[in-house]
């Protein structure tokens, strides 16, 4: 957005034209629907985070939906080989507006164990190709990960944490 | 005697209605996916307000500011005009709804046809939505629903016709009068036909079907079609198709109530009102939800098989016992 640079002026300071910015940001927020699509065994945990025991809806986040058109954040969960990233891509491409990524996994991240010397099949990494907001590492990352993932780009949209946040001891 | 003008109580309904199909439609998600969650051991949305209360609040802002756009290759009027002609009949059939004697916009003497009349042109919205995305998915979609919806409107409208040959009336508010308590409720009406409890079951079945509901949700079958007829659909497009399809499975809820269920009449015979009609409605829904939760997808030819097989064969035997019984007794 920018708007750290801007000086505020007289105007700004009176008006708060802000306030519907940031009601917007909360109910994007708060219903981030995932893509249903998973690449390699991230996409496993993906599940898991959805499934009884994690339940991802209680943050409204449950709601997979099968297409792009009503996708808000795209879960590369997985290796990107060559061969796959135009259709990730163009998954990506036919996202409307406001779309968000979330590099899950070591192989979304950076390639992961796939990255040696004459490796000639793996993306090294989705951002590489895609505009990724919040990676999320461990191979695969658990559960729990995912759901920080999730807190830290609704921490992202909102600018406020929902929790505070746990410090390592 | 009537104290307030015609136009204003028009607009009074108008309003009522149309709000309260928005807010069913939106609570009704809620009621969903919290169902849903507890039926599957999860919790379900709790972190958005209280209970998760605020969550429809928070789609409805997402779904509304989401980028509007035309995918490429799709018919531009038709694909704006489908999730309206899905849910303005819908809305529409709100009308002749009586939520208790007096509370009701029109009651018409025909308001159990109106119903049925706009009930068929729902499925046009589906039709038209598959068709305008111009894409495979959406497209074979379209087809499965007309088909689905062509196979279960005929069940239905034999039990309907059932029923009117009983009531003798099409008027609904008429319809509730005649079943004051729970032994004159039409599902268990027994001097009008033995089979009236699989009457109610048929229609229920095909109102489930009608509405796309699993497990008949065929026309929406996420692991084949994508997201159906849906497909192309981004935002609110997609907003107001989810609208509608919750306002045809009250409309069907409400319909079942009056008809079988004896609408806004108490089951012991007090105090008659509009919270009865609203209990036995939000039981039915729960119903449907719960059914959703249960049971799995069934496959396409199940489906017609049901219809063609099993209900058109039992309803037309009900239709010709209850035409026995009136002509006998």
């Amino acid at each position: 957005m920018g708007t750290e640079s801007v000086q505020p002026s007289l105007i700004q300071s009176v008006v708060k034209l802000t306030q519907l910015d940031k009601l917007l940001g909360l109910g994007r927020a708060n219903s981030l629907w995932p893509m249903t699509f998973g690449l390699a065994c991230c996409a496993i945990e993906m599940m898991a985070t959805g499934a009884s025991r994690f339940d991802l809806a209680r943050f409204g986040a449950e709601v997979f939906r099968p297409s792009p058109r009503q996708c808000d954040v795209m879960i590369v969960a997985g290796t990107i080989n060559h061969k796959m990233a135009p259709a990730v891509k163009t998954l990506y491409d036919q996202m409307p507006e406001p779309k968000w990524v979330i590099a899950m996994g070591n192989c979304a991240i950076s390639g992961g164990p796939f990255v040696f010397k004459g490796q000639y099949g793996i993306v090294e990494g989705a951002d590489k190709f895609l505009p990724v907001d919040v990676y999320v590492p461990g191979c695969p990352p658990r559960p729990e990960a995912l759901i920080e993932g999730i807190l830290h780009l609704e921490e992202k949209i909102t600018g406020s944490r929902r929790w505070p946040r746990v410090e390592a001891k | 005697m009537n104290p307030i003008p015609e136009v204003l109580r028009l607009v009074i309904y108008l309003t009522c209605l149309i709000l309260f199909a928005a807010l069913n439609a939106a609570y009704l998600v809620w009621v969903e996916r919290k169902g849903a969650g507890h039926i599957q051991r999860r919790i379900g949305p709790k972190e958005v307000g209280p209970f998760g209360l605020l969550q429809p609040l928070a789609d409805g802002i997402k779904l509304m500011t989401k980028q509007l756009f035309l995918p490429a290759g799709v018919d531009p009027v038709l694909f704006k005009v489908a999730p309206i002609l899905l849910l303005v009949p819908a809305v529409m059939s709100f009308v002749t709804i009586p939520f208790s004697e007096t509370l009701v916009a029109r009651d018409i003497n025909l308001g159990l046809l109106m119903i049925f009349a706009f009930a068929s042109v729902n499925v046009l919205g589906v039709l038209i939505g598959g068709w305008a995305s111009n894409n495979k998915y959406a497209v074979i979609s379209a087809a499965r629903a007309v088909s689905q919806n062509v196979a279960y409107e005929i069940p239905m409208l034999i039990t309907v016709i059932t029923m009117v040959m009983v009531t003798q009336t099409m008027n609904l508010n008429e319809i509730v009068m005649q079943q004051p308590n729970i032994f004159k409720w039409y599902v268990f009406r027994f001097t009008a036909s033995p089979l009236m409890p699989v009457a109610f079951l048929i229609f229920f079945i095909c109102s489930l079907a009608e509405t796309n509901r699993a497990p008949f949700d065929l026309a929406e079958a996420e692991s084949e079609l994508i997201a159906g007829a849906y497909t192309e659909y981004p935002g609110m497009g997609f907003g107001v198709f989810f609208m509608g399809e919750y306002a045809n499975i009250v409309i069907g809820c409400a319909v079942t109530t009056i008809l079988f269920l004896g609408g806004w009449q108490c089951p012991f015979g007090l105090a008659p009102g509009w919270w009865w009609f609203l209990a036995k409605l939000y039981l039915l829904i729960w119903t449907v939800v719960w059914i959703r939760w249960t049971y799995p997808r069934v496959q396409f030819y199940a489906l017609l098989n049901l219809s063609w097989k099993v209900l058109i064969p039992i309803s037309l035997v009900n239709l010709l016992l209850t035409g026995a019984m009136i002509k006998v007794f």
